[in-house]
């Protein structure tokens, strides 16, 4: 179809969202991605039954232990789709996109930044 | 199996707040079946802390590591090289493994990753539920293979209380009253009959009130 | 058979009268005025006086002092004692100590749970169960020993009773849960209070279809309502408390200044109807912060003036 999407967003491909760890999700933010969207086949038409299920939960779990230690749950999201849904895909990174932007760059990567230039400011508190 | 629970994050950044090189160490039995400090749960962990460290600035270096059994001194002495290049450990293993580590190690200081709760076992995943509590003197034969001991919330060994109310106990709705259990067990069984038999006063001194407690076998030792 | 402690609800029982006694809670403070005011309403009017002991797990002055207050009063207490907060040594302590100042009547009970009171982070202690103190009890005045077997120097004479609930599941074990209080030394019963009366009338049915109407003295519990709010409270929220619905509409069907008064002829009738009960050998009547009408329930229900022993 030849649709655009925003060119900021990287696409890494799995046989099957159930095969996204929380451990991935997490490692994408600990090197500095501004957001992470899981993208799997629609609910009840999962290629290997239950993967997607499995994803989602995990989407979750990813989300509460981001939101604990200060990055942000908004930046982990599930979606679902049909391979054959272009425009739908395109709708999803157009809306990821926008979510990212509204919640600012990571901090991890601001902080390697500041460390780098040696203006990092100490002591950031957890949230409560 | 031992059940834990992992520490909430923000707990476990106050224990090592001083510290500028730490291990986190999984276990791969008890906690790994209930998912609380297994080979995943140690690398969710050590990416979680990379990043609050950061966000604090801190250089801290997250090490991870999965031993078979944190109470095995065999497996405990596998990590013999590499923990002089961590400052402190975190021990996601249940408090024995915690503790064994510190003793095997005893001038790193070893803090714990989870909260370590009961002997239980899994009733769907996601879902555990205490079944023993070491009375040391294993009555199940005469209630049934139900233990009032762990199960009752009064311990009561000639219950049920007068707030049994529909099966449940009285402190939750969610909590089966252990007598009812009993009582339809001994029915399936068609031991109705042993109910009236008084259960004597039970010999604490095997649980936890005889003070802490060991086993040993002189027919196992060298 | 002749009274075997100097009890003297023990010796009304055993006279054949039908017993009255009531119960006090003890205050959240050190203040002994309020226990003295509250005997004081009853003493004409009852045989003997329970005081509870930290009910609902809410700290309050001990039942055993409260009880030593009564017997300086010149009353008869019964000591209610859970083993949810005292181990063996101290449940054999306090036994003792009540007995030193001459208390002997005891209810053996388990204790609600902590977590319903002011102490929910507390430990609980359950080194005996109910039924285990009855026998503790029963041995130390019978056999004169200690648990651990050590004479004791002046036994205990107490006179030993336990809770019973006919409304509590499973309704199939209740009376073999009788028959094991009485087996562990149970010599009288104070029950549940009762709105239920045909499900109680089963129970003790079935009670005297083994024999355990002559083996121990039941009491039967009464509580007055206070309003319909209170029926309906007590119907939903209180465990092991079983409140028919005609009892809850009769309450609500009544004015609201005039519910107190319904309540107090609702409880007048229970005992009436609960006189004629094989069985039943008097009324535990648990007026919970209206001890004032006490006097006025046991009046109307032909229990007054109560017998010299």
């Amino acid at each position: 179809m030849r649709l655009g999407y925003p060119s900021s967003i990287r696409i890494i491909r799995v046989p099957c969202t159930g095969k996204v760890d929380v451990l991935h999700i997490l490692r994408c933010f600990e090197r500095g991605a501004d957001g992470v969207t899981v993208v799997g086949c629609r609910e009840g038409d999962c290629h290997y039954q239950t993967g997607n299920f499995r994803a989602k939960k995990r989407v979750e779990q990813a989300q509460q232990i981001l939101e604990r230690i200060g990055i942000g749950a908004g930046r982990v999201r599930m979606c679902n789709l049909s391979s054959s849904d272009a425009p739908l895909f395109v709708r999803f990174a157009q809306e990821m996109h926008a979510a990212v932007l509204s919640a600012g760059p990571n901090p991890i990567r601001t902080a390697r930044r500041e460390r780098r230039a040696g203006t990092q400011v100490p002591g950031v508190e957890l949230p409560a | 199996m031992i059940v834990a629970e992992r520490k909430p994050i923000e707990e476990i950044v106050e224990q090592v707040k001083e510290v500028r090189s730490l291990l986190v160490l999984g276990c791969n039995e008890c906690v790994t079946v209930c998912e609380a400090g297994g080979k995943k749960e140690v690398g969710v962990l050590a990416s979680a802390l990379r990043m609050v460290f950061l966000q604090q600035n801190r250089e801290v270096n997250v090490g991870e590591r999965t031993i078979e059994r944190q109470c095995d001194t065999e497996y405990l002495e596998e990590i013999r090289d590499m923990i002089d290049s961590y400052e402190a450990v975190v021990s996601l293993a249940c408090g024995v493994g915690i503790q064994f580590t510190a003793e095997r190690y005893p001038t790193k200081p070893v803090y714990p990753g989870v909260n370590t709760c009961f002997m239980g076992a899994a009733l769907e995943r996601g879902v555990w539920a205490e079944r023993c509590q070491g009375c040391g003197s294993c009555i199940l034969a005469s209630t049934g293979a139900v233990c009032p001991v762990a199960r009752c919330a009064k311990r009561l060994l000639n219950g049920p209380c007068g707030g049994s109310t529909a099966g449940k106990c009285e402190i939750s709705k969610d909590v089966e009253c252990a007598w009812q259990l009993i009582i339809d067990r001994l029915k399936a069984l068609g031991r109705l009959e042993e109910y009236e038999r008084l259960s004597p006063i039970k010999d604490w001194s095997t649980d936890r009130a005889g003070g802490p407690r060991k086993i040993i076998r002189e027919d196992l030792r060298s | 058979m002749s009274p075997k402690t100097p009890s003297k609800l023990e010796k009304i029982l055993r006279a054949g009268h039908l017993a009255v006694t009531s119960e006090c809670g003890p205050p959240r403070g050190s203040d002994p005025a309020h226990i003295i005011h509250k005997a004081e309403l009853i003493r004409q009017h009852v045989d003997a006086v329970n005081i509870t002991d930290n009910q609902t797990s809410v700290c309050r002055l001990c039942s055993l002092a409260a009880c030593i207050r009564l017997k300086l009063m010149g009353l008869e207490p019964v000591l209610q004692m859970v083993v949810r907060d005292r181990n063996r040594i101290a449940l054999q302590s306090d036994i003792l100590g009540a007995a030193s100042f001459d208390i002997h009547n005891i209810l053996c009970l388990s204790g609600d749970h902590q977590r319903f009171g002011d102490s929910a982070q507390g430990q609980n202690v359950f080194d005996l169960d109910s039924m285990q103190l009855l026998q503790t009890v029963r041995r130390m005045r019978d056999e004169g020993t200690f648990l651990g077997g050590d004479p004791i120097q002046r036994p205990p004479a107490m006179f030993a009773g336990a809770a019973a609930n006919p409304f509590a599941d499973p309704f199939e074990i209740r009376v073999p849960r009788l028959a094991k209080k009485v087996a562990a030394g149970a010599e009288f019963i104070q029950t549940q209070c009762i709105y239920n009366l045909d499900k109680f009338e089963t129970w003790m049915e079935l009670v005297r279809d083994r024999g355990l109407h002559e083996k121990v003295f039941i009491l039967a519990g009464v509580t007055p309502f206070k309003s319909a709010g209170m029926a309906r409270y007590m119907k939903t929220k209180v465990p092991g408390m079983d409140v028919p619905d005609d009892v809850v509409k009769r309450m609500a069907g009544t004015p609201k200044d005039q519910q107190a008064k319904e309540g107090l002829t609702i409880c007048v009738e229970s005992i009436q109807r609960l006189k004629e009960v094989k069985g039943v050998a008097g009324f535990h009547v648990m007026a919970i912060e209206w001890e004032e009408r006490v006097p006025e329930i046991v009046e109307r229900a032909g229990l007054f003036p109560r017998p010299q022993v």
